[in-house]
C-alpha cells in the first residue's frame, strides 16, 4: 500500500515536471497544450472549428448528489458525470448511431458472443495517469460486483449471466456474452471507464459508495471526460475545468474541449432558470417548457431558441391493473373490474383528444402518440400502428359492448353506469410539481366527462405518487411520463417486461398476469437476442401492436426538446437524446463577441 | 346618524356584490368548467358600438377573435363579421341559487362566444369563473366566520362569566391557538385528508378547518365584554331576583357583545376569504375544475403566465370591492359601536 502511494505521488510530481516541458516543446508562443502529441491516437471530430478559451455557464436543477458513476441515480448527477467521464463506444446524440470513443474500433465475432475492443493509444485520465486495458477490466469488475450495487450491473447481465471481461494486451479487451445480444455495441454507451489508480484501494476496503462526493478534492478525482473537477461551492455552483488530456481534436488538430471552464449553477426552479438565462447569467438553457419557450422566443435579445423536435419522452395514462386480491375494498374491486375490461380502456383511449393536449399543454410543440416509441426515435417506431382520431361515438359503442349504459344525473347530465347500475367514477393521480401533466389530467377529465365518466384529478407530490403506484398500489389511474435515455428499445425493457419494476400498471409480476403480457415478454426477450436490426424490428413492432390493442398504457403526447443559447455560443446543436445540449460540450465554444458573429 | 347612514351604505354595496355572486349562473354567460379548446388564453374581447367603417350601432357588438396562422396564443379581431350582444339570452343550464333550474343569462353574443375577461389555459371563460368562484370563496368566508364567531362567543362567554380556573384553562388554550402557525396547520390538516375529495366535500372541510382554527381572538374579546358586563348593576339586580346563569347570559350579557361580534364578523369574512384563496392558490383547496378565487389566481405562479397574459390578473382586481366593502363596514360599525374599542387587525395576519 505504502509503496503504491509513494509511486503515484512520484508520478504526479513527474507529470508536473513534464507538463511545462511539453508545453514549451509544442507551443513556443506560449499557448495552452491544445495540439496533439504524435504518439496519441486522438479522435478527430468533424464540425465547425471553434475558438479556444472562455467559460461556459449552464444551470442545473439543483445540486448533484455525487460525482461517482457507481452510485449516481439522479438526473443531475448523471448530467455532471456525463461531462466528466467517457465510455468505450458512444452513441452520437444527433445521429442516434454508435461511434468509436475510448475504443478506436470493435469487432463482433460471427456467433455474436464475443466483442473485441481495441483502445486508443496514449489515453490519459484527467489527472495525467495513463489508461489501459487493466482499467477497463477493473471497471467492469466493479460494475458487476454485487456488493457494489452499481446501477450499471443490470445492463451487463445478458442471458442471465454476467458478461466476462478479459484483457488480451494493454490495448485490447474481449467481452464474452452468454447469449447473443441484439443491442450490440450500444451496450457500452454511458458506461464510464473508471480510474483504477484512484478506486482500487477504496474498492478493496469496500468504501466505493462513500467516495466521489462533491466535496472531493480536485486531485482525488479523475475521469476521461472533457472536463475535470475544479471547485465546488455548496448550494451555489460546481466549477469544472478543461481536461488537458482529453482524447478528441477538431478538424484542425486543436485539442478539445474549447472552453476553459464549465460552470454549473444550481437553480432548482425552472422559472428561475429562465430568468437567469434571460439576464445573461447562463449561456445555454435546456429542457425549457413550451410556455417558457414562447416567452423567451418573443423577446430574443442576444440569444436564439431552438426547437429540436419531438424527444423520447412519452406521457401516458394508465389504470391500476394490479391484483389487489381480498384486501381491496369492494369499491376498489368494482373499479378494477372496469379497468380490467379491454374495451373500457379502448373506449377511454378513443375519447381522449390528443391533439388538444399537444396544442394546449405543449402549445403545439409536441406530437400526439399512440405507442410507446416516441416520434423522436427515428428507427424503432412501428409505421403500421394505427393513429385513430378522437371518436366519442366509437368510445360509446365500445362501452355499450362491454355492458355499460347511461343514466341521467342530478343536473340532467348523462352518467355512465356499469352493468350493476353503479356510476363510473374514479380518480387520476398526477405529480403536483409537473404543470404539464396536471394540465393533461384536466383535459382528460373533461374528455371523459363527455362520455359520462366522473373523474377527479388528484395532484400528489411525486415521491408519494410513485409510492402509491409501485408500492401500496392504492390508486385508480395515473398520468405519468417516461423519458427513454436511448433510442434502442432495450432502454425501456423494464416497462415492457411483466417482471419489470416500471411495468407501471402491474409492476414486478412473478408470472405474466395476462396472455398478452406473456406474449410481449416473449417478443421482447426474443428481440434481445435477435442478431439483425430487421429481425428485432419485426418482433418489436409486434410488441407495439399488442400494446396498442390492449391499452394498458394510453399514450398521450410527446413534447419537443426545446433549448436556447446565446448567439455567442458556437456549435450549439441540441439533440433529442439526453443530455440535450451538453452532448457535444467539448465542441461548444464562445465566439469572440456577438458583433463578430453577426458579421 | 351619519354613522348609521355609512353602515347602511356599505351594507347596500355588499349586498349588491353578494347578489351578483349568489346568482352567478345568471350573470355568468357560460358554464365555468366548459373548455373552448380552440381559444386558450384569449384576451378580453372589446365591446364596440362603432364598426370598422365608422357606422354607429345602437346594439353593442363584438368581433370574433381568430388565431393568427401558426400561433398558439396570438389573436386578431376578424372585423368582417360582427356579433351583436344579446341581453337575457338563453345558454348553458344552471341552477339559480342552487335550486331553480334555468337557462337564462344576463347576456350572450349571437352566433359567437363572448369573453369579456378573456379565457384561461383551457379556453374557459374567466368572467364565468370569476363569478362562480366567488360563490366558493365568499361562502367559505361567511361560513368560516360564522363557525369562528359561534365558537368564540361560547368559549369567551363561558370563560368570562364563570371565571376562576375555567377562565384560566380556556384562556391558556386560546393563547395556544393564537400562537399556532395557521397556514402550516391548514397544510397539515389538508394533507391528512383522503386523496380524492369531491369538490363539495373539500369545500366543507376547508370551511370547517378555517373556522375551527380562528376562535381564540373573538373569544378573548367576548370574554372582556362579559367580564365588564356581568358587574353591571342591572345584571346584579337580575341575579338578585334569582335569574339563572343561562337566562342572565342570554338576556343581559350576550346582547352586550353584539356590536363587538358584528365588527369582528366584518373583519373575519375577508380574512377567511383570503385564507381559502391561499389554500386554493397552493392547490390545497377546492379541486379543479371547480373555480374559486384562489384557483383562478394559481396559474399566476408560472412565470410565462405572469409575463404573457395580463388578463389573468383581473380576478385579483375584482376582489378589491369586496374587501373594501367589508373593511368599510367594519370601520363604520366600530365608529358606531359603544365603549368597546377593538384594535384594528390587519388583513394580512393570516397569510
Amino acid at each position: 500500500m505504502k509503496t503504491r502511494g509513494a509511486k503515484s505521488l512520484c508520478c504526479r510530481m513527474l507529470s508536473m515536471l513534464v507538463l511545462p516541458v511539453l508545453l514549451l516543446a509544442f507551443y513556443p508562443t506560449g499557448a495552452s497544450p491544445r495540439q496533439k502529441s504524435t504518439n496519441e491516437e486522438l479522435l478527430v471530430v468533424p464540425g465547425e472549428v471553434g475558438r479556444p478559451s472562455g467559460r461556459l455557464v449552464v444551470s442545473l436543477r439543483g445540486e448533484p448528489k455525487t460525482l461517482n458513476p457507481l452510485i449516481a441515480a439522479d438526473a443531475r448527477s448523471r448530467e455532471v458525470i456525463g461531462v466528466m467521464q467517457a465510455d468505450l463506444v458512444h452513441i452520437n446524440r444527433a445521429t442516434q448511431l454508435t461511434e468509436p470513443a475510448l475504443a478506436k474500433s470493435w469487432k463482433i465475432s460471427p456467433d455474436g458472443l464475443e466483442y473485441t475492443l481495441v483502445l486508443r493509444k496514449g489515453l490519459r485520465f484527467s489527472d495525467g495517469q495513463p489508461l489501459d486495458a487493466d482499467d477497463v477490466v477493473f471497471t467492469f469488475r466493479v460494475y458487476l460486483d454485487e456488493s457494489v450495487h452499481a446501477p450499471q450491473r443490470d445492463l451487463l447481465i445478458v442471458g442471465g449471466k454476467p458478461i466476462v471481461v478479459r484483457k488480451v494486451d494493454a490495448q485490447t479487451v474481449v467481452f464474452q456474452l452468454a447469449k447473443t445480444y441484439g443491442v450490440g455495441e450500444r451496450l457500452f454507451d454511458g458506461l464510464a471507464i473508471l480510474p483504477r489508480h484512484l478506486l482500487e484501494k477504496p474498492y478493496q476496503e469496500g468504501k466505493l459508495g462513500q467516495i466521489g462526493t462533491l466535496a472531493t478534492a480536485a486531485t482525488q478525482w479523475a475521469g476521461m471526460g472533457p472536463f475535470r473537477l475544479k471547485e465546488y461551492v455548496a448550494g451555489q455552483r460546481l466549477v469544472l475545468e478543461r481536461n488537458p488530456y482529453y482524447w478528441k481534436t477538431d478538424a484542425k488538430g486543436n485539442r478539445l474541449p474549447y472552453v476553459d471552464e464549465l460552470v454549473f449553477l444550481f437553480v432548482a426552479n425552472a422559472d428561475a432558470q429562465v430568468l437567469k438565462f434571460q439576464s445573461g447569467e447562463t449561456d445555454v438553457i435546456s429542457q425549457v417548457s413550451a410556455e417558457n419557450f414562447s416567452v423567451l422566443s418573443r423577446q430574443q435579445k442576444g440569444y436564439a431558441m431552438t426547437d429540436a423536435g419531438p424527444g423520447l419522452e412519452y406521457n401516458f395514462l394508465f389504470f391500476n391493473l394490479n391484483d389487489a386480491g381480498e384486501k381491496a375494498s369492494p369499491e376498489m374491486q368494482r373499479r378494477q373490474k372496469w379497468f380490467r375490461e379491454v374495451k373500457f380502456r379502448q373506449a377511454v383511449s378513443a375519447a381522449l383528444d390528443r391533439q388538444a393536449i399537444v396544442r394546449l399543454v405543449y402549445q403545439g410543440r409536441g406530437a400526439a402518440i399512440w405507442g410507446l416509441v416516441a416520434p423522436g426515435n427515428r428507427r424503432w417506431g412501428d409505421e403500421k400502428l394505427a393513429h385513430p382520431a378522437r371518436s366519442l361515438e366509437r368510445a360509446r359503442a365500445l362501452l355499450r359492448e362491454a355492458g355499460f349504459s347511461w343514466g341521467t344525473g342530478a343536473d340532467g347530465e348523462s352518467v355512465l353506469q356499469d352493468s350493476d347500475g353503479k356510476p363510473v367514477e374514479f380518480s387520476i393521480l398526477t405529480s403536483s410539481t409537473n404543470a404539464d401533466r396536471a394540465k393533461m389530467a384536466a383535459l382528460i377529465q373533461d374528455d371523459l366527462k363527455q362520455i359520462g365518466m366522473r373523474v377527479q384529478v388528484v395532484p400528489l407530490e411525486f415521491r408519494s405518487l410513485l409510492d402509491r403506484v409501485t408500492q401500496t398500489k392504492e390508486y385508480d389511474a395515473c398520468v405519468m411520463g417516461i423519458a427513454s435515455f436511448d433510442a434502442d428499445p432495450n432502454s425501456d425493457i423494464n416497462v415492457w417486461l411483466s417482471s419489470g419494476g416500471t411495468h407501471l400498471w402491474n409492476p414486478s409480476q412473478a408470472h405474466p398476469a395476462t396472455a398478452w403480457e406473456g406474449e410481449i415478454d416473449r417478443l421482447i426477450e426474443e428481440q434481445m437476442s435477435a442478431r439483425t436490426f430487421e429481425q428485432r424490428k419485426k418482433l418489436y413492432d409486434r410488441a407495439q401492436e399488442i400494446l396498442a390493442e390492449n391499452q394498458p398504457m394510453i399514450f398521450l403526447a410527446s413534447p419537443d426538446i426545446l433549448a436556447g443559447a446565446k448567439n455567442s455560443v458556437g456549435n450549439f446543436h441540441p439533440a433529442v437524446l439526453e443530455p440535450y445540449v451538453l452532448w457535444n460540450v467539448e465542441q461548444l465554444y464562445l465566439k469572440s463577441s456577438p458583433e463578430n458573429a453577426a458579421r | 346618524m351619519r354613522i348609521q347612514r355609512n353602515v347602511a351604505r356599505w351594507l347596500v354595496v355588499l349586498s349588491a356584490l353578494h347578489a351578483i355572486v349568489a346568482c352567478a349562473g345568471f350573470f355568468a354567460p357560460y358554464d365555468p368548467a366548459e373548455q373552448d379548446r380552440k381559444s386558450p388564453y384569449l384576451p378580453p374581447m372589446r365591446v364596440h358600438v362603432v364598426d370598422g367603417k365608422g357606422h354607429y350601432h345602437a346594439r353593442p357588438f363584438v368581433y370574433a377573435l381568430r388565431l393568427r396562422e401558426g400561433a398558439f396564443d396570438q389573436y386578431e379581431e376578424d372585423t368582417t363579421q360582427s356579433y351583436p350582444l344579446r341581453f337575457f339570452a338563453s345558454g348553458a343550464r344552471y341552477r339559480l341559487l342552487g335550486v331553480l333550474p334555468s337557462r337564462l343569462h344576463l347576456f350572450g353574443a349571437e352566433g359567437s362566444r363572448i369573453y369579456l375577461l378573456g379565457t384561461d389555459a383551457y379556453g374557459r371563460d374567466q368572467l364565468s369563473r370569476l363569478v362562480f368562484g366567488g360563490q366558493v370563496s365568499l361562502l367559505a368566508g361567511l361560513l368560516g366566520a360564522g363557525i369562528t364567531l359561534s365558537l368564540g362567543s361560547c368559549i369567551g362567554a363561558a370563560a368570562g362569566y364563570y371565571g376562576g380556573w375555567r377562565d384560566d384553562v380556556l384562556m391558556r388554550v386560546a393563547e395556544l391557538f393564537l400562537a399556532l402557525p395557521w397556514l402550516y396547520l391548514l397544510f397539515a390538516v389538508r394533507a391528512f385528508l383522503p386523496l380524492a375529495v369531491r369538490p363539495l366535500a373539500a369545500f366543507f372541510l376547508i370551511v370547517a378547518v378555517i373556522g375551527a382554527v380562528g376562535w381564540a381572538r373573538p373569544a378573548r374579546l367576548v370574554r372582556a365584554v362579559v367580564l365588564s358586563a356581568k358587574e353591571r348593576d342591572f345584571v346584579r339586580a337580575a341575579r338578585g331576583f334569582g335569574a339563572t346563569d343561562v337566562y342572565l347570559l342570554r338576556r343581559h350579557i350576550l346582547p352586550e357583545t353584539g356590536s363587538v361580534l358584528l365588527t369582528q364578523a366584518a373583519i373575519l369574512v375577508p380574512q377567511y376569504v383570503l385564507a381559502e384563496m391561499t389554500l386554493s392558490f397552493l392547490g390545497l383547496g377546492v379541486p379543479e375544475p371547480a373555480p374559486s378565487w384562489g384557483n383562478l389566481l394559481s396559474s399566476l405562479q408560472q412565470y410565462s403566465v405572469l409575463v404573457s397574459y395580463w388578463w389573468m390578473y383581473l380576478p385579483a382586481l375584482a376582489m378589491v370591492p369586496f374587501f373594501l366593502g367589508y373593511l368599510g363596514l367594519a370601520s363604520s360599525l366600530q365608529e358606531r359601536g359603544p365603549a368597546y374599542k377593538i384594535g384594528r387587525r390587519g388583513l394580512g395576519s393570516l397569510t
